[in-house]
C-alpha cells in the first residue's frame, strides 16, 4: 500500500532551547486513520503543522505521497484538507459563501451543495458564520477541509470542546471520508476518540513518540485485558497497599488516587483469591470494581501522568 | 475514574461500525476552477463583508460628509463679525449709545449698557469684546484685550464709528469688495483637504486594520493552508480598498458642488487619477503597518502614530503655511501634503496633471516603498 505521510527524525526547536518536537518518525499508509495521542503541550500541534507544511522543521524530512513541501508545495496543498486547532472564519459571511470561497482556491473542488448536505448544514446554508453553534461551526471547518476533495485530511483536535452529539456527528463524517479511501491524521487528547476512529495511534509526550500500534494492541500489550480496582484498609483505618502481586493472574500492580489497580487477564480467577486474602488478613475491602483497560491506562502506564491532567487538575501523579 | 466510565457509555451508544452506504458513492465534482477564481471569490467575499459592516460604510462615506457639512456650515460666509460692546452705565452712556446708532454702519456694533462690575466681569469671560466708558461728552476710555483679535477689531470699529458720528470727514476715497466668490472661501479650501484626509484614513484602516484583524483571528493562517495564491489575497484586499477609497471621493465632491456651489476648475479625470495615486500610497502604508502586527490594538496605535502628525501638519483644516518656513519643505514631503496640494491645485486652480509631477512622485515614492517592504515583511501567521 502507498505511504501517504512519512517523516524522519523530525525536530522543532524554538529559540534554540525548547524542543517542541524532539525526533519523531511516522509512516502513515494511504487509507489509514492515524492518531497522535498526547496531553496538551506534548508537541502534537507542532508535529501536525510541520506535516501540513505550515511550519518548517528545525531538522528532519517530511514526504507527502513521496513529495516534499519545498519543491511541490502547491501541488500538495491541492491534495490535503486541513482543520487547524483554532480556525478563524469571517463572521459576516454565510455558510454557503465560505464554502464557495474555499472551493475557489482548489483546481478541482467538490460541489458546494453536496458538501453542505453531507455536513448537515443545509438549514444553515444562508446563515452568517457568527450565528452558528459550536458544533455547526466545527462542521463548517471540516467542510472547508473537504471541499477541495483531498486525499489526506489533517485534523488538529477536531472535537475539542464539542458536545457528545456533535462529536459523534464529526466521527461519522471522518469515517465516511476514510471509507472513500481518504487518509486521516488526527491529534486528540480524547481516548475514546482515538479508540473508536484510529487504526493506529502514536502516543506522544515531551515531543517524542513513546508507543505506537493499534489501540487494542497497545492496551493488550501494556495493561493486560482487564483492571481490578479497589481500596483496602486495616482495622485502624490505615490504607494497605502492599503485597498484592502474589495473587494469581496479576501482571502488574499500580496505585492511583489511593486505589489499587491490578492488571489481570482473567478477573474470575483473581477476584476470589483477592477476597480470600482480604478476609484472611482482616482487611476492609471497598470500591471493588473491574473494568476494561483503556488508552488512558496505557498513557498512565507509559508516563505516570494522565492524558488530561491539565484539564482535570484533580488527578495525582502517584502511579509509579 | 468517572471520566472513563462516562466516555465508555458514550461510545456504547455509537454504531459507527455499520458501514455508511451512501458514503461509498463517488463525490460530485464542481467545474474546474480557472487561474483567477480565487482572486474573484476573495474580492467578492471582501466586498460582501464590507457591505454587511454598516460601520465601515459610515466611516468611509458618512463621517467625512458630516465633517464637511458641519465645518462648511460653521465657516459659511456670514455677515461681518459684530463687535459686542459693554458701555458702562453713567451720565455719558446714553450719549454713546445714540452716537453708535447714528453712525453710518450701526449693524457692526451691538452695544449694551451695564454696571461697571458687570461690564468688566463679562468682558473677562469673553461675552464682550470691548468696554467703553464715557468721560464727559467727547471723551471715551476704551478697555480692550490686545491678545484677542476680535477685541482689537472692536476697539478700531467702535472708535471709527464714534469718530464718524461726531463729524470726522474721511480724506481718502476708498471702497471695499468682500471676497465671497465660490472658489476662494474656506469651504473650498476644506473639501479637498477632507478628501485627502479621508483617503489616508480609509487606506490605513481598511487595509491595515482588516489584515491585522484577519491575522489575529487566524483567518490568514487558514487561507495559506489551502492552495490559494498569496498574491491573490493581497491583490484582492488592495483592489477592494482602492476602489472603495476612490468611490469615497465622489460624495465629498458632490456635497461640495451641491451644498456649497464649489466650482471644479480642473478635470475630473485628473482628480480621480490623483485620488487613485493617494489611495495606492495609503493602502501601501496600511499594508506595511499590518505586515507583522499581531494584535489589532497594536495596529490601532501604529495607525494613529502615522495619521495624527499628518492630520495636523499636512494642511487638512488649515494651511501648513502657518508653520515656520524652515520646516515647510519637509512638510511637502509628507504624502498627505502632496495629495492635498495636488487636489487643491486641480480642483481650485484648474491646474493640469503635468504640474503635479513632484507631488505624484512623493506619493508614488511612499506608496512604492511601503508596498515593497510590506510584501517583504508580510507574515501570514
Amino acid at each position: 500500500m502507498d505511504v501517504a505521510i512519512r517523516c524522519r527524525d523530525l525536530k522543532k526547536t524554538y529559540d534554540g532551547k525548547l524542543h517542541a518536537v524532539a525526533g519523531i518518525d511516522l509512516e502513515i499508509k494511504a487509507g489509514e486513520c492515524f492518531g497522535l495521542l498526547g496531553p496538551n503541550g506534548a508537541g502534537k500541534t507542532t508535529t501536525i503543522e510541520i506535516l501540513e507544511g505550515l511550519l518548517a522543521p528545525t531538522s528532519g524530512e517530511v514526504e507527502i505521497f513521496g513529495y516534499r513541501w519545498k519543491t511541490h508545495g502547491r501541488q500538495l496543498r491541492e491534495w490535503i484538507g486541513i482543520s487547524l486547532q483554532e480556525t478563524g472564519l469571517s463572521e459576516r459571511l454565510t455558510v454557503c459563501e465560505i464554502i464557495d470561497l474555499y472551493a475557489s482556491f482548489y483546481r478541482n473542488p467538490r460541489r458546494s451543495d453536496e458538501i453542505i448536505e453531507e455536513m448537515s448544514l443545509g438549514e444553515k446554508a444562508g446563515s452568517w458564520v457568527g450565528k452558528l453553534s459550536g458544533g455547526q461551526k466545527q462542521r463548517l471547518v471540516i467542510a472547508t477541509a473537504l471541499v477541495g476533495n483531498p486525499r489526506i485530511l489533517f485534523l488538529d483536535e477536531p472535537t475539542s470542546g464539542l458536545d457528545p452529539q456533535s462529536r459523534r456527528q464529526l466521527w461519522e463524517i471522518i469515517r465516511r471520508f476514510q471509507s472513500r479511501g481518504g487518509t486521516v491524521l488526527l491529534t486528540t487528547h480524547y481516548m475514546d476518540e482515538a479508540e473508536r476512529l484510529c487504526d493506529r495511534i502514536s502516543v506522544v509526550d515531551h515531543g517524542r513518540i513513546i508507543a505506537s500500534g493499534s489501540p487494542a494492541l497497545l492496551i493488550e500489550r501494556l495493561c493486560g485485558n482487564k483492571l481490578i480496582e479497589f481500596v483496602t484498609s486495616n482495622k485502624l483505618g490505615e490504607a494497605v497497599t502492599e503485597d498484592w502481586d502474589g495473587l494469581p493472574g496479576v501482571d502488574r500492580v499500580t496505585q492511583e488516587n489511593g486505589k489499587i489497580l491490578l492488571s489481570v487477564h482473567e478477573p474470575h480467577a483473581t477476584i476470589p483469591a483477592l477476597l480470600a486474602v482480604a478476609q484472611q488478613r482482616g482487611l476492609r475491602l471497598e470500591h471493588l470494581a473491574t473494568r476494561q483497560a483503556s488508552l488512558e491506562d496505557v498513557f498512565v502506564h507509559l508516563t505516570g501522568r494522565h492524558l488530561r491532567e491539565d484539564l482535570n487538575g484533580n488527578y495525582s501523579q502517584n502511579a509509579k | 475514574m468517572e471520566t472513563t466510565v462516562k466516555m465508555q457509555s458514550d461510545t456504547l451508544e455509537l454504531e459507527l461500525d455499520e458501514p455508511a452506504q451512501e458514503s461509498l458513492l463517488p463525490v460530485m465534482l464542481a467545474a474546474q476552477n480557472g487561474r483567477w477564481s480565487g482572486y474573484w471569490h476573495l474580492l467578492k467575499a471582501r466586498v460582501t463583508e464590507l457591505r454587511r459592516e454598516p460601520g465601515v460604510v459610515f466611516w468611509i462615506f458618512g463621517f467625512p460628509l458630516l465633517l464637511a457639512v458641519a465645518l462648511g456650515m460653521a465657516f459659511r460666509n456670514k455677515a461681518p463679525d459684530v463687535s459686542r460692546v459693554a458701555v458702562i452705565a453713567g451720565p455719558g452712556a446714553d450719549h454713546v449709545m445714540r452716537l453708535l446708532r447714528s453712525a453710518p454702519r450701526p449693524e457692526l456694533v451691538r452695544a449694551d449698557v451695564l454696571s461697571e462690575t458687570d461690564a468688566h466681569h463679562r468682558f473677562q469671560f469673553g461675552k464682550y469684546d470691548l468696554v467703553v466708558a464715557a468721560k464727559g461728552n467727547d471723551s471715551f476710555v476704551y478697555e480692550y484685550d490686545s491678545t484677542r483679535p476680535e477685541s482689537v477689531l472692536a476697539q478700531l470699529v467702535v472708535d471709527n464709528q464714534l469718530e464718524i458720528a461726531t463729524g470726522r470727514k474721511d480724506t481718502l476715497q476708498s471702497s471695499t469688495r468682500a471676497s465671497t466668490e465660490p472658489g476662494s472661501r474656506y469651504i473650498d479650501f476644506l473639501i479637498p483637504g477632507i478628501i485627502g484626509m479621508n483617503l489616508m484614513m480609509s487606506g490605513l484602516w481598511s487595509v491595515g486594520f482588516v489584515v491585522v484583524d484577519m491575522r489575529q483571528r487566524k483567518i490568514l493562517k487558514r487561507y495559506v493552508a489551502t492552495p490559494m495564491r498569496r498574491s491573490d489575497f493581497l491583490l484582492a484586499i488592495s483592489t477592494s480598498s482602492l476602489s472603495l477609497m476612490v468611490l469615497g471621493v465622489l460624495p465629498l465632491l458632490g456635497c461640495g458642488i451641491m451644498a456649497f456651489h464649489m466650482p471644479i476648475a480642473g478635470s475630473w479625470a485628473s482628480i480621480l487619477l490623483v485620488s487613485a495615486a493617494g489611495a495606492f500610497t495609503f493602502a501601501g502604508m496600511g499594508l506595511l503597518a499590518a505586515s507583522r502586527t499581531q494584535k489589532s490594538e497594536t495596529a490601532n496605535g501604529i495607525i494613529n502614530i502615522v495619521t495624527l502628525p499628518m492630520w495636523m501638519l499636512s494642511g487638512v483644516f488649515f494651511s501648513y503655511e502657518h508653520f515656520p518656513e524652515a520646516i515647510q519643505p519637509l512638510l511637502k514631503l509628507l504624502p498627505l501634503t502632496a495629495l492635498n496640494d495636488a487636489l487643491r491645485s486641480i480642483i481650485l486652480e484648474g491646474a493640469s496633471l503635468r504640474l503635479q509631477g513632484f507631488r505624484l512622485l512623493v506619493l508614488s515614492f511612499w506608496g512604492g516603498i511601503s508596498f515593497m517592504l510590506a510584501l517583504r515583511w508580510f507574515r501570514w501567521t
